[in-house]
């Protein structure tokens, strides 16, 4: 079980709602991963095109809590206002703190968004910050009381994967709160990797909503998350530098 | 009456008044969405008392696909 502030979640893989091919398939890719986490992006609405699809709408949102991003933000103040935005639909109280720092690469500012955890956890949302994997920024967020820390594996949509999983080892290690790996998953070992090195749960969008197959993709990161959770409760066996046999080494029978 | 609604100069029947007739007016009053009227939030409990005024900046905000 995944908790979240007061929130306890069966699933321990968040889903982001961006880029799907369209609402039919979003809403199977869903159901598929078992999310119950949703993540979605606070934007101007086009008042000229009221009828236009909103996944928001064609969901049974009392199933799932959301988690609006920040996203857009670059400065804490930005984010703070996003945040407020989101909060007064009356629909959430977590919000996920994005505060971009780098146009290019789309990695966080750790500046702008500690600044907005702080003035976040102020106004009580239930807080979970976005963040580089740097483990002494991990360590300042928490200080500040934030409810999760989410290092990013890469660069948001790259799908490279985990590129630091020592970096990630050093924050699990030391959290106190859901340690929860966001952005730059490609794929279920990604996930799996993820799940092993004991982070308490993986944020995803990309690499099921782009994938050939979204509905499959989700099924294959519920199963990756269950998976690697299982190997990391379970224990894995020490890597060692030589070999040694699976099979008994007395009672041989040579002819 | 005038106002700029998510950064558009429009322009609007003078029968608008509130928050409330404004959303009604884009037929989006029951759609998920946030108002803000000169940077100030506007609860939803509140639409039919807010008046909008010539000139106030207004921005109508929603959820939409994000990661």
């Amino acid at each position: 079980m995944l908790q979240i502030g007061p929130y306890t979640f069966q699933s321990r893989l968040l889903l982001g709602t961006g880029k799907f091919p369209n609402i039919d398939i979003q809403k199977e890719a869903v159901e598929a991963s078992g999310a119950e986490i949703l993540t979605f992006a606070v934007r101007r609405m086009n008042i000229f095109a009221p009828d236009q699809p909103n996944f928001l709408e064609k969901i049974n949102i009392t199933k799932y809590k959301l988690l609006p991003n920040t996203a857009g933000a670059k400065t804490a103040e930005e984010a703070v206002r996003i945040a407020r935005l989101a909060k007064a639909s009356g629909l959430c109280d977590m919000v996920k703190v994005e505060v971009i720092g780098c146009d290019q690469t789309l990695l966080p500012d750790p500046i702008e968004t500690l600044k907005a955890t702080e003035m976040l956890l102020e106004e009580g949302f239930i807080v979970l910050p976005y963040t580089s994997d740097d483990v002494v920024l991990a360590k300042r967020l928490q200080q500040l009381g934030c409810h999760a820390i989410m290092p990013g594996a890469s660069p948001i949509g790259s799908g490279q994967g985990i590129m630091n999983p020592l970096n990630m080892q050093f924050i699990i290690e030391q959290a106190t709160v859901p340690v929860i790996i966001d952005a730059g998953i490609g794929g279920p070992a990604d996930v799996a990797l993820a799940m092993e090195l004991g982070a308490d749960g993986v944020l995803l969008n990309t690499a099921v909503a782009s994938a050939k197959d979204p509905v499959k993709m989700a099924k294959a990161m519920k199963l990756a998350v269950e998976a690697g959770r299982l190997g990391y409760e379970a224990g894995r066996i020490p890597k060692k530098k030589y070999a040694t046999a699976s099979s008994p080494s007395e009672g041989m029978s040579i002819v | 009456m005038r106002c700029i609604i998510n950064g558009e100069m429009i322009d609007l029947p003078a029968h608008i008044r509130t928050v409330a007739q404004l959303l009604q007016h884009f037929r989006i009053h029951e759609k998920i969405a946030i108002v803000e009227v000169n940077a100030n939030i506007i609860m939803k409990e509140k639409y039919e008392h807010t008046a909008i005024a010539d000139g106030d900046r207004i921005e109508i905000v929603h959820f939409v696909g994000g990661g």
